[in-house]
Protein backbone atom coordinates (compact mmCIF):
# COMPACT_ATOMS: atom_id res chain seq x y z
CA UNK A 1 0.00 0.00 0.00
CA UNK A 2 1.26 3.47 -0.83
CA UNK A 3 1.72 5.45 2.35
CA UNK A 4 3.17 8.66 0.94
CA UNK A 5 2.76 10.08 -2.51
CA UNK A 6 4.27 13.30 -3.84
CA UNK A 7 2.58 14.35 -7.04
CA UNK A 8 4.04 16.91 -9.47
CA UNK A 9 5.44 18.96 -6.62
CA UNK A 10 6.77 22.40 -7.31
CA UNK A 11 8.23 24.44 -4.47
CA UNK A 12 9.77 27.88 -4.68
CA UNK A 13 11.74 30.20 -2.43
CA UNK A 14 10.89 33.51 -4.00
CA UNK A 15 12.36 33.37 -7.47
CA UNK A 16 14.34 30.19 -6.79
CA UNK A 17 12.60 27.04 -7.89
CA UNK A 18 13.76 24.41 -5.41
CA UNK A 19 11.57 21.54 -6.64
CA UNK A 20 9.92 20.89 -9.96
CA UNK A 21 7.69 18.03 -11.12
CA UNK A 22 8.74 15.87 -8.23
CA UNK A 23 6.93 12.55 -8.04
CA UNK A 24 7.80 10.16 -5.24
CA UNK A 25 6.00 7.13 -3.84
CA UNK A 26 6.74 5.43 -0.56
CA UNK A 27 5.00 2.19 0.32
CA UNK A 28 4.22 1.01 3.81
CA UNK A 29 7.21 -0.76 5.36
CA UNK A 30 9.80 0.46 2.87
CA UNK A 31 13.00 2.38 3.33
CA UNK A 32 13.25 4.81 0.45
CA UNK A 33 16.37 6.89 -0.03
CA UNK A 34 16.42 10.37 -1.52
CA UNK A 35 19.87 11.12 -2.89
CA UNK A 36 21.44 14.13 -4.47
CA UNK A 37 24.19 16.69 -4.19
CA UNK A 38 24.11 19.73 -1.96
CA UNK A 39 21.27 22.03 -3.02
CA UNK A 40 19.46 19.37 -5.04
CA UNK A 41 16.23 19.86 -3.11
CA UNK A 42 16.27 16.95 -0.64
CA UNK A 43 15.63 19.00 2.47
CA UNK A 44 12.97 21.01 0.70
CA UNK A 45 11.18 17.77 -0.15
CA UNK A 46 11.07 16.70 3.48
CA UNK A 47 10.07 20.18 4.63
CA UNK A 48 7.20 20.17 2.17
CA UNK A 49 5.98 16.82 3.47
CA UNK A 50 6.04 18.16 7.02
CA UNK A 51 4.24 21.37 6.11
CA UNK A 52 7.19 23.70 6.68
CA UNK A 53 7.24 24.60 2.99
CA UNK A 54 4.18 25.05 0.80
CA UNK A 55 4.08 23.75 -2.76
CA UNK A 56 2.93 26.18 -5.44
CA UNK A 57 1.88 23.19 -7.53
CA UNK A 58 1.16 19.53 -6.98
CA UNK A 59 0.16 17.72 -3.85
CA UNK A 60 1.33 15.61 -0.94
CA UNK A 61 -0.82 12.63 -0.04
CA UNK A 62 -0.35 10.65 3.12
CA UNK A 63 -2.41 7.54 3.81
CA UNK A 64 -4.77 8.60 1.07
CA UNK A 65 -5.26 12.10 2.42
CA UNK A 66 -4.10 15.43 1.02
CA UNK A 67 -1.87 17.07 3.61
CA UNK A 68 0.05 19.85 1.89
CA UNK A 69 -2.17 22.59 3.25
CA UNK A 70 -1.89 21.46 6.85
CA UNK A 71 0.36 23.29 9.32
CA UNK A 72 3.37 21.29 10.61
CA UNK A 73 1.91 20.72 14.06
CA UNK A 74 -1.00 18.86 12.50
CA UNK A 75 1.10 16.85 10.09
CA UNK A 76 3.05 15.25 12.93
CA UNK A 77 -0.24 14.28 14.52
CA UNK A 78 -1.13 12.24 11.42
CA UNK A 79 1.91 10.05 11.94
CA UNK A 80 4.88 11.72 10.24
CA UNK A 81 7.95 12.08 12.43
CA UNK A 82 10.76 14.31 11.16
CA UNK A 83 14.39 14.29 12.31
CA UNK A 84 15.46 17.51 10.60
CA UNK A 85 18.70 18.48 8.93
CA UNK A 86 21.25 19.63 11.47
CA UNK A 87 19.46 17.65 14.23
CA UNK A 88 17.89 20.75 15.81
CA UNK A 89 17.95 19.48 19.37
CA UNK A 90 16.48 21.86 21.95
CA UNK A 91 19.82 22.78 23.49
CA UNK A 92 18.56 23.86 26.89
CA UNK A 93 16.18 21.03 27.48
CA UNK A 94 17.29 17.77 28.98
CA UNK A 95 17.48 14.64 26.83
CA UNK A 96 14.29 13.40 28.47
CA UNK A 97 12.51 16.70 27.84
CA UNK A 98 13.61 16.59 24.21
CA UNK A 99 12.06 13.15 23.94
CA UNK A 100 8.89 14.37 25.61
CA UNK A 101 8.73 17.19 23.07
CA UNK A 102 8.58 14.55 20.36
CA UNK A 103 5.39 13.25 21.94
CA UNK A 104 3.92 16.72 22.39
CA UNK A 105 0.61 15.88 20.75
CA UNK A 106 0.18 12.57 22.48
CA UNK A 107 -1.58 11.95 25.73
CA UNK A 108 -1.14 9.35 28.39
CA UNK A 109 1.81 7.39 29.66
CA UNK A 110 4.96 7.68 27.58
CA UNK A 111 7.05 5.34 29.67
CA UNK A 112 7.03 2.51 27.13
CA UNK A 113 7.92 4.85 24.32
CA UNK A 114 10.87 6.36 26.15
CA UNK A 115 12.07 2.89 27.14
CA UNK A 116 11.88 1.82 23.52
CA UNK A 117 14.02 4.78 22.46
CA UNK A 118 16.46 4.05 25.29
CA UNK A 119 16.74 0.45 24.16
CA UNK A 120 17.58 1.60 20.64
CA UNK A 121 19.99 4.25 21.94
CA UNK A 122 21.26 3.18 25.39
CA UNK A 123 23.53 6.22 25.60
CA UNK A 124 20.47 8.48 25.73
CA UNK A 125 19.34 6.80 28.91
CA UNK A 126 22.67 7.54 30.58
CA UNK A 127 22.41 11.13 29.47
CA UNK A 128 18.71 11.63 30.10
CA UNK A 129 19.16 14.45 32.61
CA UNK A 130 21.85 16.20 30.62
CA UNK A 131 21.02 19.22 28.45
CA UNK A 132 20.63 18.38 24.77
CA UNK A 133 23.18 21.04 23.88
CA UNK A 134 25.92 19.24 25.78
CA UNK A 135 25.70 16.02 23.74
CA UNK A 136 28.18 15.03 21.06
CA UNK A 137 27.12 15.22 17.41
CA UNK A 138 26.40 11.51 17.23
CA UNK A 139 24.39 11.54 20.44
CA UNK A 140 22.43 14.54 19.18
CA UNK A 141 21.60 12.66 16.01
CA UNK A 142 20.41 9.71 18.06
CA UNK A 143 18.31 12.07 20.14
CA UNK A 144 16.85 13.66 17.01
CA UNK A 145 15.82 10.24 15.70
CA UNK A 146 14.56 9.13 19.11
CA UNK A 147 12.58 12.34 19.47
CA UNK A 148 10.95 11.81 16.08
CA UNK A 149 10.07 8.23 17.11
CA UNK A 150 8.31 9.55 20.22
CA UNK A 151 5.47 10.78 18.02
CA UNK A 152 4.80 7.10 17.19
CA UNK A 153 5.12 7.83 13.48
CA UNK A 154 4.00 5.61 10.63
CA UNK A 155 6.49 7.44 8.44
CA UNK A 156 9.86 8.62 9.64
CA UNK A 157 11.66 11.37 7.72
CA UNK A 158 15.42 11.42 8.28
CA UNK A 159 17.42 14.32 6.85
CA UNK A 160 21.11 13.44 6.48
CA UNK A 161 21.53 11.51 9.72
CA UNK A 162 25.19 10.84 8.86
CA UNK A 163 26.13 14.48 8.35
CA UNK A 164 29.37 15.41 10.07
CA UNK A 165 29.70 12.15 12.00
CA UNK A 166 32.64 9.79 12.32
CA UNK A 167 32.38 6.61 10.20
CA UNK A 168 31.90 4.37 13.22
CA UNK A 169 29.02 6.49 14.50
CA UNK A 170 27.46 6.54 11.05
CA UNK A 171 27.60 2.74 11.05
CA UNK A 172 25.77 2.60 14.38
CA UNK A 173 23.10 4.99 13.24
CA UNK A 174 22.49 3.16 9.98
CA UNK A 175 22.17 -0.16 11.77
CA UNK A 176 19.63 1.39 14.14
CA UNK A 177 17.68 2.75 11.18
CA UNK A 178 17.30 -0.78 9.89
CA UNK A 179 16.22 -1.86 13.40
CA UNK A 180 13.53 0.79 13.31
CA UNK A 181 12.26 -0.44 9.97
CA UNK A 182 11.92 -3.95 11.40
CA UNK A 183 9.36 -2.61 13.84
CA UNK A 184 7.16 -1.61 10.94
CA UNK A 185 8.01 2.08 10.60
CA UNK A 186 8.30 3.31 7.03
CA UNK A 187 11.34 5.48 6.38
CA UNK A 188 12.19 8.19 3.88
CA UNK A 189 15.92 8.73 4.20
CA UNK A 190 17.70 11.75 2.76
CA UNK A 191 21.42 11.26 2.29
CA UNK A 192 24.49 12.54 0.53
CA UNK A 193 26.25 9.41 1.71
CA UNK A 194 24.86 7.44 -1.23
CA UNK A 195 26.78 4.19 -0.76
CA UNK A 196 25.52 3.58 2.73
CA UNK A 197 22.02 4.79 1.99
CA UNK A 198 21.71 2.51 -1.04
CA UNK A 199 22.98 -0.45 0.99
CA UNK A 200 20.15 0.09 3.43
CA UNK A 201 17.27 1.24 1.24
CA UNK A 202 14.81 -0.77 -0.83
CA UNK A 203 14.42 1.92 -3.45
CA UNK A 204 15.91 5.31 -4.12
CA UNK A 205 15.30 8.54 -6.00
CA UNK A 206 18.05 10.78 -7.25
CA UNK A 207 17.42 14.52 -7.29
CA UNK A 208 19.31 17.00 -9.41
CA UNK A 209 18.47 20.70 -9.42
CA UNK A 210 15.07 20.05 -7.96
CA UNK A 211 14.07 17.29 -10.38
CA UNK A 212 13.96 13.55 -10.01
CA UNK A 213 16.47 12.26 -12.53
CA UNK A 214 16.52 8.61 -11.50
CA UNK A 215 14.25 6.31 -9.57
CA UNK A 216 14.85 2.62 -9.11
CA UNK A 217 15.56 -0.27 -6.81
CA UNK A 218 18.50 0.53 -4.57
CA UNK A 219 20.45 -2.48 -5.83
CA UNK A 220 20.02 -1.42 -9.43
CA UNK A 221 21.18 2.11 -8.67
CA UNK A 222 24.24 0.81 -6.83
CA UNK A 223 25.33 -0.72 -10.11
CA UNK A 224 24.36 2.22 -12.26
CA UNK A 225 27.34 3.83 -14.00
CA UNK A 226 26.09 7.36 -13.64
CA UNK A 227 25.25 6.94 -9.97
CA UNK A 228 28.60 5.37 -9.29
CA UNK A 229 30.36 8.26 -10.98
CA UNK A 230 28.39 11.08 -9.48
CA UNK A 231 27.53 9.86 -6.01
CA UNK A 232 29.77 6.96 -5.10
CA UNK A 233 33.00 8.80 -5.72
CA UNK A 234 34.25 6.63 -8.56
CA UNK A 235 36.10 8.22 -11.47
CA UNK A 236 34.34 9.87 -14.40
CA UNK A 237 31.70 7.79 -16.17
CA UNK B 1 24.65 62.31 49.68
CA UNK B 2 23.57 61.35 53.18
CA UNK B 3 25.15 58.16 54.43
CA UNK B 4 23.55 58.36 57.85
CA UNK B 5 20.07 58.73 56.30
CA UNK B 6 20.81 55.50 54.51
CA UNK B 7 22.24 53.52 57.42
CA UNK B 8 19.53 54.66 59.82
CA UNK B 9 16.86 53.71 57.36
CA UNK B 10 18.44 50.58 56.02
CA UNK B 11 15.72 48.13 57.08
CA UNK B 12 12.94 50.49 56.10
CA UNK B 13 14.46 50.93 52.68
CA UNK B 14 14.91 47.20 52.33
CA UNK B 15 11.26 46.49 53.12
CA UNK B 16 10.12 49.21 50.74
CA UNK B 17 12.53 47.98 48.10
CA UNK B 18 11.35 44.40 48.29
CA UNK B 19 7.72 45.48 48.02
CA UNK B 20 8.51 47.52 44.91
CA UNK B 21 10.72 44.72 43.70
CA UNK B 22 7.98 42.11 43.86
CA UNK B 23 5.79 44.31 41.68
CA UNK B 24 8.61 44.89 39.20
CA UNK B 25 9.22 41.15 39.11
CA UNK B 26 5.57 40.41 38.31
CA UNK B 27 5.58 42.92 35.46
CA UNK B 28 9.03 41.95 34.23
CA UNK B 29 7.90 38.35 33.68
CA UNK B 30 5.57 39.60 30.96
CA UNK B 31 8.39 41.27 29.05
CA UNK B 32 10.69 38.34 29.38
CA UNK B 33 8.16 35.68 28.39
CA UNK B 34 7.12 37.53 25.26
CA UNK B 35 10.71 38.30 24.40
CA UNK B 36 11.52 34.63 24.79
CA UNK B 37 9.05 33.43 22.19
CA UNK B 38 9.06 36.41 19.80
CA UNK B 39 12.31 38.33 20.40
CA UNK B 40 10.04 41.32 20.73
CA UNK B 41 9.71 43.90 23.50
CA UNK B 42 6.02 44.33 24.12
CA UNK B 43 6.09 48.04 24.87
CA UNK B 44 2.33 48.01 25.36
CA UNK B 45 2.78 45.88 28.47
CA UNK B 46 2.44 49.08 30.52
CA UNK B 47 -1.20 49.17 29.45
CA UNK B 48 -1.72 45.56 30.46
CA UNK B 49 -0.62 46.68 33.90
CA UNK B 50 -2.88 49.73 33.81
CA UNK B 51 -5.91 47.64 32.81
CA UNK B 52 -5.37 45.48 35.89
CA UNK B 53 -5.44 48.61 38.06
CA UNK B 54 -8.72 49.77 36.58
CA UNK B 55 -10.32 46.33 36.75
CA UNK B 56 -9.44 46.14 40.45
CA UNK B 57 -10.83 49.63 40.96
CA UNK B 58 -14.18 48.91 39.30
CA UNK B 59 -14.62 45.55 40.96
CA UNK B 60 -13.79 46.70 44.47
CA UNK B 61 -15.84 49.85 44.00
CA UNK B 62 -18.86 47.74 43.13
CA UNK B 63 -18.33 45.26 45.93
CA UNK B 64 -17.07 47.40 48.79
CA UNK B 65 -18.86 50.70 48.28
CA UNK B 66 -18.38 52.68 51.47
CA UNK B 67 -18.03 49.85 53.96
CA UNK B 68 -14.73 49.11 55.66
CA UNK B 69 -14.17 45.40 55.45
CA UNK B 70 -11.94 43.31 57.69
CA UNK B 71 -10.97 39.76 58.53
CA UNK B 72 -11.82 37.00 56.10
CA UNK B 73 -13.77 39.42 53.93
CA UNK B 74 -10.58 41.40 53.35
CA UNK B 75 -8.76 38.31 52.21
CA UNK B 76 -11.60 37.52 49.83
CA UNK B 77 -11.57 41.06 48.46
CA UNK B 78 -7.82 41.01 47.86
CA UNK B 79 -8.14 37.70 46.02
CA UNK B 80 -11.03 39.14 44.03
CA UNK B 81 -9.06 42.25 43.13
CA UNK B 82 -6.04 40.23 42.08
CA UNK B 83 -8.17 37.84 40.05
CA UNK B 84 -9.98 40.74 38.37
CA UNK B 85 -6.74 42.57 37.63
CA UNK B 86 -5.17 39.39 36.32
CA UNK B 87 -8.10 38.63 34.05
CA UNK B 88 -8.16 42.14 32.65
CA UNK B 89 -4.40 42.01 32.11
CA UNK B 90 -4.61 38.60 30.47
CA UNK B 91 -7.45 39.78 28.26
CA UNK B 92 -5.70 42.96 27.14
CA UNK B 93 -2.49 41.04 26.47
CA UNK B 94 -4.43 38.49 24.43
CA UNK B 95 -6.05 41.22 22.34
CA UNK B 96 -2.76 43.04 21.90
CA UNK B 97 -1.18 39.97 20.41
CA UNK B 98 -4.12 39.38 18.12
CA UNK B 99 -4.55 42.93 16.92
CA UNK B 100 -1.11 44.55 17.11
CA UNK B 101 1.34 41.71 16.51
CA UNK B 102 -0.14 38.67 14.83
CA UNK B 103 -1.08 40.44 11.59
CA UNK B 104 2.50 41.70 11.35
CA UNK B 105 3.85 38.22 11.95
CA UNK B 106 1.68 36.84 9.19
CA UNK B 107 3.23 39.37 6.82
CA UNK B 108 6.78 38.79 8.03
CA UNK B 109 7.00 42.47 8.84
CA UNK B 110 10.39 43.90 9.83
CA UNK B 111 11.26 44.34 13.50
CA UNK B 112 10.72 48.08 13.45
CA UNK B 113 7.08 47.57 12.46
CA UNK B 114 6.48 45.59 15.65
CA UNK B 115 8.03 48.30 17.76
CA UNK B 116 5.88 50.99 16.16
CA UNK B 117 2.80 48.85 16.47
CA UNK B 118 3.59 48.33 20.17
CA UNK B 119 3.98 52.03 20.81
CA UNK B 120 0.83 52.76 18.82
CA UNK B 121 -1.18 50.22 20.76
CA UNK B 122 0.15 51.64 24.02
CA UNK B 123 -0.87 55.21 23.09
CA UNK B 124 -4.25 54.01 21.93
CA UNK B 125 -4.95 52.06 25.10
CA UNK B 126 -3.92 54.63 27.66
CA UNK B 127 -5.60 57.49 25.87
CA UNK B 128 -8.72 55.38 25.55
CA UNK B 129 -8.59 54.73 29.28
CA UNK B 130 -8.07 58.43 29.95
CA UNK B 131 -11.07 59.33 27.83
CA UNK B 132 -13.35 56.65 29.25
CA UNK B 133 -12.31 56.66 32.90
CA UNK B 134 -11.29 60.28 33.39
CA UNK B 135 -7.94 62.02 33.60
CA UNK B 136 -7.67 62.17 37.37
CA UNK B 137 -6.38 59.44 39.59
CA UNK B 138 -9.01 57.53 41.52
CA UNK B 139 -8.54 55.51 44.66
CA UNK B 140 -9.32 51.85 44.93
CA UNK B 141 -11.57 51.40 47.99
CA UNK B 142 -9.44 49.76 50.64
CA UNK B 143 -10.11 46.03 50.96
CA UNK B 144 -8.31 46.05 54.31
CA UNK B 145 -7.03 48.55 56.83
CA UNK B 146 -3.31 48.66 56.41
CA UNK B 147 -1.14 48.98 59.47
CA UNK B 148 2.10 47.59 60.80
CA UNK B 149 1.86 43.84 61.36
CA UNK B 150 5.34 43.26 62.68
CA UNK B 151 8.70 44.90 62.32
CA UNK B 152 12.15 43.85 61.25
CA UNK B 153 14.89 45.70 63.15
CA UNK B 154 12.50 48.54 63.76
CA UNK B 155 11.21 48.74 60.19
CA UNK B 156 7.43 48.24 60.17
CA UNK B 157 6.06 45.67 57.74
CA UNK B 158 2.53 46.75 56.91
CA UNK B 159 -0.46 44.70 55.84
CA UNK B 160 -0.05 46.13 52.36
CA UNK B 161 3.55 44.95 52.05
CA UNK B 162 2.57 41.52 53.32
CA UNK B 163 -0.23 41.29 50.78
CA UNK B 164 2.20 42.17 48.00
CA UNK B 165 4.83 39.71 49.17
CA UNK B 166 2.48 36.79 49.71
CA UNK B 167 0.54 37.22 46.50
CA UNK B 168 3.64 37.90 44.41
CA UNK B 169 5.52 34.91 45.79
CA UNK B 170 2.49 32.70 45.15
CA UNK B 171 2.18 33.89 41.56
CA UNK B 172 5.89 33.67 40.86
CA UNK B 173 6.09 30.11 42.14
CA UNK B 174 3.01 29.22 40.10
CA UNK B 175 4.57 30.73 36.98
CA UNK B 176 7.87 28.99 37.63
CA UNK B 177 6.12 25.61 37.93
CA UNK B 178 4.03 26.20 34.82
CA UNK B 179 7.08 26.99 32.73
CA UNK B 180 9.15 24.14 34.15
CA UNK B 181 6.62 21.36 34.18
CA UNK B 182 3.44 21.92 32.20
CA UNK B 183 2.81 21.15 28.58
CA UNK B 184 2.33 24.86 27.92
CA UNK B 185 5.61 25.62 29.67
CA UNK B 186 7.47 23.10 27.57
CA UNK B 187 5.84 24.51 24.47
CA UNK B 188 6.93 28.02 25.46
CA UNK B 189 10.51 26.92 26.05
CA UNK B 190 10.61 24.92 22.83
CA UNK B 191 9.32 27.86 20.79
CA UNK B 192 11.87 30.11 22.49
CA UNK B 193 14.73 27.78 21.63
CA UNK B 194 13.72 26.77 18.11
CA UNK B 195 10.24 27.68 16.93
CA UNK B 196 10.36 25.77 13.66
CA UNK B 197 11.47 22.56 15.30
CA UNK B 198 8.84 23.06 17.99
CA UNK B 199 6.21 23.08 15.26
CA UNK B 200 7.64 19.83 13.88
CA UNK B 201 7.07 18.33 17.32
CA UNK B 202 3.41 19.29 17.17
CA UNK B 203 3.50 22.63 18.96
CA UNK B 204 0.98 25.08 17.58
CA UNK B 205 3.23 28.15 17.60
CA UNK B 206 0.43 30.69 17.27
CA UNK B 207 -1.40 29.17 20.18
CA UNK B 208 1.70 29.08 22.37
CA UNK B 209 2.47 32.71 21.56
CA UNK B 210 -1.06 33.70 22.43
CA UNK B 211 -0.93 31.80 25.71
CA UNK B 212 2.44 33.33 26.51
CA UNK B 213 0.96 36.81 26.21
CA UNK B 214 -1.93 35.79 28.44
CA UNK B 215 0.37 34.29 31.06
CA UNK B 216 2.45 37.47 31.20
CA UNK B 217 -0.73 39.53 31.13
CA UNK B 218 -2.17 37.72 34.14
CA UNK B 219 0.82 38.64 36.28
CA UNK B 220 1.07 42.16 34.87
CA UNK B 221 -2.62 42.83 35.50
CA UNK B 222 -2.43 41.49 39.05
CA UNK B 223 0.56 43.75 39.65
CA UNK B 224 -1.47 46.70 38.35
CA UNK B 225 -4.11 46.06 40.97
CA UNK B 226 -1.59 45.63 43.79
CA UNK B 227 0.20 48.81 42.73
CA UNK B 228 -3.07 50.73 42.43
CA UNK B 229 -4.09 49.79 45.97
CA UNK B 230 -1.41 52.10 47.27
CA UNK B 231 -1.07 54.85 44.68
CA UNK B 232 -4.51 54.97 43.12
CA UNK B 233 -5.36 54.30 39.51
CA UNK B 234 -4.93 56.61 36.54
CA UNK B 235 -4.59 56.12 32.80
CA UNK B 236 -0.88 56.96 32.79
CA UNK B 237 -0.02 54.73 35.75
CA UNK B 238 1.69 52.08 33.63
CA UNK B 239 4.42 54.18 32.16
CA UNK B 240 7.06 54.38 34.88
CA UNK B 241 6.59 51.04 36.65
CA UNK B 242 6.54 49.18 33.34
CA UNK B 243 9.66 50.90 32.09
CA UNK B 244 11.37 49.97 35.33
CA UNK B 245 10.15 46.41 35.08
CA UNK B 246 11.59 46.33 31.60
CA UNK B 247 14.85 47.51 33.14
CA UNK B 248 14.55 44.69 35.65
CA UNK B 249 14.02 42.16 32.87
CA UNK B 250 17.12 43.39 31.07
CA UNK B 251 19.02 43.43 34.35
CA UNK B 252 18.22 39.77 34.96
CA UNK B 253 18.77 38.79 31.34
CA UNK B 254 15.85 39.35 28.99
CA UNK B 255 14.22 36.05 28.12
CA UNK B 256 15.27 34.50 31.40
CA UNK B 257 12.37 34.03 33.81
CA UNK B 258 14.27 33.65 37.05
CA UNK B 259 16.41 36.51 35.85
CA UNK B 260 13.31 38.71 35.64
CA UNK B 261 12.36 37.80 39.19
CA UNK B 262 15.85 38.46 40.50
CA UNK B 263 16.18 41.64 38.43
CA UNK B 264 12.87 42.95 39.74
CA UNK B 265 13.76 42.43 43.38
CA UNK B 266 17.25 43.79 42.90
CA UNK B 267 16.03 46.90 41.11
CA UNK B 268 13.39 47.60 43.75
CA UNK B 269 15.94 47.35 46.53
CA UNK B 270 18.69 49.25 44.79
CA UNK B 271 16.52 52.16 43.76
CA UNK B 272 15.21 52.54 47.30
CA UNK B 273 18.74 52.40 48.61
CA UNK B 274 19.63 55.02 46.04
CA UNK B 275 16.72 57.17 47.17
CA UNK B 276 17.84 56.78 50.79
CA UNK B 277 21.40 57.69 49.96
CA UNK B 278 20.92 60.55 47.51
CA UNK B 279 17.35 61.67 48.21
CA UNK B 280 14.04 60.55 46.72
CA UNK B 281 14.41 62.69 43.63
CA UNK B 282 17.33 60.44 42.61
CA UNK B 283 15.26 57.28 42.61
CA UNK B 284 14.58 57.02 38.89
CA UNK B 285 18.05 58.26 38.03
CA UNK B 286 19.42 55.32 39.96
CA UNK B 287 17.18 52.74 38.23
CA UNK B 288 17.89 53.94 34.74
CA UNK B 289 21.54 54.51 35.53
CA UNK B 290 21.62 50.83 36.41
CA UNK B 291 20.02 49.94 33.10
CA UNK B 292 22.67 51.81 31.16
CA UNK B 293 25.46 50.33 33.29
CA UNK B 294 24.21 46.78 32.87
CA UNK B 295 23.90 47.22 29.15
CA UNK B 296 27.45 48.53 28.97
CA UNK B 297 29.07 45.95 31.21
CA UNK B 298 26.98 42.86 30.71
CA UNK B 299 24.58 43.22 27.78
CA UNK B 300 23.02 39.79 28.37
CA UNK B 301 22.09 40.67 31.96
CA UNK B 302 22.96 38.95 35.20
CA UNK B 303 21.67 35.48 34.37
CA UNK B 304 22.08 35.67 30.62
CA UNK B 305 19.63 35.69 27.79
CA UNK B 306 17.60 32.54 27.32
CA UNK B 307 14.18 31.24 28.13
CA UNK B 308 15.62 27.79 27.73
CA UNK B 309 16.19 26.75 31.32
CA UNK B 310 13.46 24.76 32.95
CA UNK B 311 12.43 27.90 34.74
N1 LIG C 1 15.20 29.23 2.95
C1 LIG C 1 15.64 29.27 1.67
N2 LIG C 1 15.60 30.42 0.95
C2 LIG C 1 16.03 30.46 -0.31
N3 LIG C 1 16.50 29.42 -0.98
C3 LIG C 1 16.57 28.24 -0.35
C4 LIG C 1 16.15 28.10 1.01
N4 LIG C 1 16.33 26.83 1.38
C5 LIG C 1 16.83 26.19 0.32
N5 LIG C 1 16.99 27.04 -0.73
C6 LIG C 1 17.48 26.69 -2.06
O1 LIG C 1 16.68 25.63 -2.55
C7 LIG C 1 17.48 24.67 -3.19
C8 LIG C 1 17.29 23.32 -2.55
O2 LIG C 1 17.82 23.35 -1.26
P1 LIG C 1 17.71 22.13 -0.25
O3 LIG C 1 16.35 21.57 -0.31
O4 LIG C 1 18.19 22.60 1.07
O5 LIG C 1 18.75 21.10 -0.88
P2 LIG C 1 19.48 19.87 -0.26
O6 LIG C 1 18.82 19.49 1.02
O7 LIG C 1 19.36 18.81 -1.29
O8 LIG C 1 20.91 20.26 -0.03
C9 LIG C 1 18.90 25.19 -3.15
O9 LIG C 1 19.15 25.87 -4.35
C10 LIG C 1 18.89 26.14 -2.00
O10 LIG C 1 19.84 27.15 -2.17
MG1 LIG D 1 19.68 19.38 2.91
Amino acid sequence: MTLLRLIDLEVRYGAIRALQDVNVDVSEGEIVALLGANGAGKTTTLRTISGLARPVKGSVQFAGREIHRLPPHEVVGLGIGHAPEGRRIFPQMSVLENLEMGAYRRRGDLHQDTERVYSLFPVLKQRRRQDGGTLSGGEQQMLAIGRALMSAPRLLLLDEPSMGLAPLVVETIFSIISEIRKTGTTILLVEQNAAQALALADRAYVLENGRVVMADKARTLLNNERVRAAYLGEGAA
Amino acid sequence: MCVSCFTQNFWNLLVLGLADGFLYALIAIGYTLVYGVLQLINFAHSEVFMSGGFAGYFILNAVIGTSSPGGVVSVGLVVLGIAGGAMAGGGVAFLLERVAYRPLRRRHAPRLAFLISAIGASFFLYNMAGKEFGRDAVEIPAPFTSGPVFSVFGAPVTTYYLVIAISAITMLIFLDRVVAGSKLGKGIRAVAQDAETASLMGVNIDRVISQTFVLGGLLGGAAGFLFGLNTGVVYTMGFTPALKAFTAAVLGGIGNIRGAMLGGLLLGVVENFGAGLFGTQWRDVVSFGILVLVLLVRPTGLLGERLGRSA
